[in-house]
């Protein structure tokens, strides 16, 4: 029996496998295809201060290997998420689970951190200071290192639960960003966040999305997002939680050697339900394939 | 989930209808769609269901545009290919709602190929021991499909096409017009233009109904919000939450 624990924080995971936030809600529309409890944990919906409605549609356009999204944050806020979501939640999932925080403001950011800090079924909040799709928030926070390091310390400053900072790859030098979110008190990082795209129809002529650029994600994206993983995981002494592409077990594995702590699914659970299950499934098979008794043994591998 | 392609021929030049034997079983309601993975494309294609087998071994029959790539490379698909689909999604059309149940002679309105998924609720219809009729409107001839097999349900069907080279010439909401009075309940899917113009006939005529909308969608059963509208009970997903929408609560 291969070991596939790995931990987070001082969190245990059974396995290193985590759905990103925004491609799995709050965990209920996964309920009918496979018991959620096998995942290590999941990511849940970006959550801001106010229930946002998000971008104008079309949301979404198809890339070769890849999609682009520009859904904009639509949530409940974060009261209706501890009210609604999180009691839901608690009768079905019984591990701890990510909160995405998200804001158009440091005070935004702190007030969302804050009253999630109190949620018990919280074990870590993911700040997402990277999302290509609003205006005056999210990326414009995570493309300045002043800016991450402002947002990073005021949210450390509104909770005691670990703090992953999800970084934006559009940016000249990741590994400074990252950098300064340690330096700021950050207890993990996670990345990357999508690439900016866009596509034009031939048909109009005009973009397709209406928000005439988005987020592009999907296995296209796979070798930059294990690029910039290698990259930070290397410059930085925090936990980093790999993520951009990922759709097999064997990526997992190559994030793990690129040196994630965890690894996060994210388009591939919108074009399978089933995506996570089958890579949890899959990834003893593939240790054993590779030789690999303990999946921490692997973790960043990749440097020597 | 697997399924095996038993039938996929085409109806006109453009639209194709495509027969899958599998498990159906999540299938509740005719007007529910399905997500059908083309190989070599990153996003499933949804697709309307015209009709339905509940049965582990079952079968369903979608009915489809050739619009882009995608759908061009699913026409190509033989017969005998396994294709990974996933079916049952969406509300679909609940002739079970009060106002709905209540009707007695219902009009089934669809538009180019908005009209397949009418097939299966006519069905439904008529088991309940309804009285439907049936308006479906193309751009010319060539592009009329499933006339025959509404007729063959033994229910009147009237078609219109915009240039009048097949029955009536005009919009389906003229031939609907003249029809006022003798259906007490609207079920519509098609373009957007044309929902909007069956929701002004329903206005006129005090006619309660169900609305099919279409939007791009990615996951097509709820994550990833791509296809989020707003209704009058808050914002809701065309994939998981409609794509059947009341009239009562739609927003233009």
């Amino acid at each position: 029996m291969v070991d596939t624990r790995v931990t987070l924080s001082g969190i245990e995971l059974s396995n290193p496998v985590i759905p990103a936030s925004g491609t799995f809600g709050f965990g209920q529309e996964f309920r009918d295809y496979y018991d959620i409890n096998i995942l290590g944990t999941f990511s849940f919906k970006g959550t801001t201060g106010e229930e946002r409605f998000g971008n104008d549609t079309p949301r979404i356009a198809e890339c070769t290997a890849g999609m682009l999204n520009a859904v904009g944050l639509q949530n409940p806020g974060v009261e209706h998420v501890i009210t609604h979501e999180l009691p839901q939640l608690a009768t079905f999932f019984h591990k701890p689970v990510m909160a995405n925080v998200n804001g158009f403001s440091i005070e935004e950011y702190v007030r969302v951190a804050a009253m999630l800090d109190a949620q018990p079924a919280v074990g870590w909040l993911e700040v997402n200071i990277s999302c290509p799709n609003v205006h005056g928030g999210g990326m414009a926070f995570g493309t300045s290192a002043e800016n991450a390091a402002a947002v990073t310390r005021a949210v450390k400053a509104a909770t005691h639960k670990p703090v992953y900072v999800k970084l934006s790859p559009n940016v000249t030098d990741i590994v400074s960003i990252a950098k300064a979110c340690e330096d700021a008190g950050a207890d993990g990082l996670s990345l990357i966040n999508t690439l900016l795209g866009m596509r034009i129809s031939l048909r109009t002529q005009k973009p397709i999305l209406a928000n005439t650029m988005g987020g592009f994600s999907g296995p296209a994206i796979f070798p930059i997002a294990l690029r910039m993983v290698y990259q930070v995981a290397r410059a930085v002494k925090v936990p980093v939680i790999g993520m951009g592409g990922v759709t097999t077990a064997e990526d997992v594995l190559e994030m793990m050697l690129a040196g994630a702590t965890a690894v996060q699914v994210g388009a591939a659970n919108l074009v399978n339900p089933l995506a996570c299950k089958e890579i949890i499934e899959a990834l003893p098979q593939a240790m054993e394939k590779y030789g690999i008794q303990t999946l921490t043994d692997i973790f960043g591998g990749a440097w020597k | 989930m697997q399924y095996t392609v038993t039938e996929n021929r085409a109806l006109t030049a453009q639209v194709f209808r495509l027969t899958l034997m599998g498990d159906t079983r999540t299938f509740t309601h005719p007007g529910q769609f399905a997500q059908v993975q083309v190989p070599g494309f990153y996003l499933r294609r949804p697709l309307s269901v015209y009709d339905w087998q509940p049965a582990e071994a079952g079968s369903m029959t979608l009915v489809y545009k050739v619009l882009g790539e995608g759908t061009r490379a699913l026409a190509g698909i033989p017969k005998g290919a396994v294709l990974d689909v996933l079916p049952g999604l969406g509300n679909g059309f609940q002739p079970e709602l009060a106002q709905a149940a209540k009707a007695k002679a219902p009009l089934l309105i669809g538009g180019g190929i908005g009209t397949p998924p009418l097939y299966g609720l006519c069905k439904a219809l008529l088991r309940d021991g309804q009285t439907p009729a049936v308006v479906l409107g193309f751009g010319t001839a060539e592009e009329v499909i499933l006339q025959d097999d509404f007729a063959a349900l033994g229910v009147p069907v009237y078609v219109t096409t915009l240039d009048g080279s097949a029955g009536r010439k005009g919009f389906v909401t003229d031939a609907a017009e003249t029809l006022a009075g003798s259906f007490d309940y609207v079920y519509t899917c098609g373009p957007e233009p044309m929902l909007k113009a069956v929701y002004g006939l329903c206005q006129r005529h005090d006619v309660d109904g169900q609305f099919s909308f279409e939007e791009r969608m990615a996951c097509g059963f709820g994550a990833c919000m791509g296809c989020s509208c707003h209704t009058k009970y808050g914002s809701k997903r065309i994939c998981k939450d409609g794509p059947v929408l009341l009239k009562e609560e739609i927003i233009w």
